[in-house]
């Protein structure tokens, strides 16, 4: 690939019919709630777009967000037009290593100021100064904010770069934290999930090549159009939910009728995410429809949020060391209080004036 | 603190505290009253006291003859709240998921329609009996603050439970945290009130019966 190509030359030369790229096109609008005439739009912009400038940053991660790129269901439109971007960095793709890998970053950073775009996953460790995870002997920290200084804007993918994530869970020994815990002077997009949907990522870069703005964002700075409903709102076993048709075990009746899974520990009724619209592996199904409840991956502290297997109602932390604790001093309060009264109600009893009949008598009486 | 946040210290942390109150507040009245105690009763009894301390505990949650047609609202009020509240609470299938979680055993659940129903008119009904307290005269006069705390306290679980449970509102999450967090505050207040008598009743009314049957009164 030339750098000077456009995206639609890129597509072109890959075998990409036009058709097949205005088909993407209308997809993505839809996607992204544009109106429909903006699929046009999108179709001309994106094919005349020079390469936009990428620098990807691996963080404390497992690869699983770029998996979910590259190898979901290859090979696709989406993973095409990655390639249609400059990757210009990205150490698990990219065929440089060491000094060479660096000097790309740094190289494409001075070429592109101003313009180019961040995407990060993974989290970020602070703790005993960032020594849980360095890059080319960089810190993630401060790659990260060197890297940020020129960005046009951040796509945070994944939860561990959203909310901390996995890294990020109790007792967080490295001291992980979010892009966004960091970063405060760049927009950011945050595309949560564990891993987050390609088409998701896809789409948020689409935006920004085709109107140059990034997409309206909710309020954890997630895109609203995939994040705006929950998967129980999207659920197509909802109805199963609203009769009270439950699975209660994962091979009872309940669960090969297809009920819902909510006793299972199912997290869909908290859980933004498009999942249940824009599914999986080339929209062939989502988790709930294997049988399996969502575990809410795209919400920030899913980890720490109890048993994957816990209904949602459920409590998260245990309650008897409290309940022993509270009830014995309760039990002291109790015996502090009532011997109290006790001693002012005896007080009050000895006040009391003894009167006999004769007392009566001698007052002499009306 | 964002809704997914305010969720998991509801479910966590939060529920550790109320609960931690709410025992202590229920173990402390409860040894507070044992210690008061009440002096030996030196009398011969002339009768049994378990059999009337029984029937009348039974008998004063039964209606009063006469009362429907003097006190409607309180009378159809007082049950139609009393027993909307207790289905609403121990038999919505997510409820009984939070107490299994908590007590370990759980029980069948009724389907959501008929909670939705019950809950509506267990809040619509609150709402009468808070009416009926501001513009009745009496009802009025008698009412302290912790009269209104009570309600509030009970009203605002069902209030929010409803909006959650229909998805009203911007954010479920949210409301599903503000929901939790509405029954702490519950939970929390309970040993404190008046509405210690969810426990007290029973005791209160075994001991009026007991005493009438020691003496040898038909109860």
């Amino acid at each position: 690939m030339a750098d000077n190509q456009t995206v639609g030359e890129t597509l072109a030369s890959r075998g990409i019919s036009r058709r097949t790229f205005l088909k993407f096109c209308a997809t993505m609008t839809s996607l992204l709630a544009l109106p429909p005439g903006m699929a046009e739009v999108m179709a001309e912009t994106l094919a005349r777009t020079r390469r936009q400038s990428v620098i990807w940053l691996s963080f404390q991660e497992c690869t699983g967000c770029t998996e979910s790129l590259t190898r979901s269901h290859s090979p696709t439109l989406e993973s095409l037009l990655f390639d249609a971007i400059s990757l210009d960095y990205h150490h698990t793709l990219q065929a440089a290593a060491g000094d060479a890998a660096e000097r790309a970053r740094v190289q494409a950073m001075q070429d592109n100021a101003g313009k180019y775009l961040v995407i990060v996953d993974g989290s970020i460790p602070l703790k005993d100064g960032g020594v849980y995870s360095t890059i080319a002997g960089h810190s993630n920290l401060d790659m990260l904010k060197e890297t940020a200084a020129g960005a046009a804007a951040i796509i945070a993918v994944g939860t561990c770069a959203t909310y901390g994530g996995l890294p990020h869970a109790n007792p967080n020994p490295t001291g992980a934290v979010a892009v966004s815990d960091i970063i405060k002077d760049k927009p950011i997009v945050n595309v949560p999930g564990c891993p987050p949907i390609a088409t998701v990522i896809t789409g948020v870069v689409a935006h920004f090549l085709t109107l140059g703005t990034l997409p309206e964002l909710d309020s954890l700075g997630r895109p609203k159009v995939f994040f705006g409903d929950t998967i129980h709102d999207r659920c197509y076993r909802r109805p199963f939910y609203d009769q009270g048709k439950f699975a209660k075990t994962f091979d009872d009746e309940g669960a090969r009728s297809g009920w819902c899974l909510y006793e299972l520990g199912c997290k869909g009724p908290t859980t933004h995410n498009a999942c249940a619209t824009v599914k999986w592996n080339g929209g062939t199904s989502f988790p709930i429809e294997s049988g399996h409840p969502c575990l809410g991956c795209s919400e920030p502290n899913f980890w720490d949020a109890g048993s994957f297997y816990q209904a949602l109602s459920a409590k998260t932390l245990p309650l008897s060391a409290h309940a022993g604790a509270a009830l014995a001093v309760g039990a002291a309060a109790g015996v502090a209080v009532g011997l109290v009264s006790r001693a002012k109600k005896k007080a009050a009893a000895r006040q009391h004036t003894r009167v006999s009949a004769d007392d009566l008598e001698k007052g002499g009486g009306a | 603190m964002s809704g997914p946040e305010l969720l998991l210290w509801a479910r966590g942390t939060g529920l550790q505290i109320a609960v931690a109150i709410f025992l202590f507040g229920l173990l402390a009245r409860f040894v507070e009253l044992w210690l008061l105690g009440r002096k030996t009763d030196l009398s011969v009894a002339r009768a049994s006291a378990v059999g009337p301390g029984l029937r009348t505990v039974v008998s004063r949650s039964l209606p009063m003859p006469g009362a429907l047609k003097q006190t409607p609202l309180v009378f159809l009020g007082g049950y139609v709240f009393h027993l909307g509240f207790l289905a609403t609470l121990l038999f919505y299938v997510p409820h009984i998921h939070f107490l299994r979680s908590i007590l370990g055993f759980g029980w069948p659940g009724l389907p959501p329609f008929l909670i939705d129903v019950i809950g509506l008119v267990t809040i619509a009904t609150l709402i009468a009996l808070l009416v009926q307290r501001f513009t009745d005269p009496v009802r009025r006069f008698l009412s302290r603050a912790d009269d209104y705390v009570a309600w509030t306290v009970t009203f605002l679980p069902l209030l929010s439970g409803y909006v959650a449970f229909h998805r009203l509102g911007t954010d479920y999450t949210l409301m599903l945290a503000l929901h939790i967090l509405s029954v702490e505050l519950l939970l929390i207040v309970i040993p404190f009130t008046k509405l210690m008598h969810m426990f007290t009743f029973a005791l209160a009314r075994w001991y009026n019966g007991a005493i009438a049957g020691r003496k040898g009164v038909r109860v």
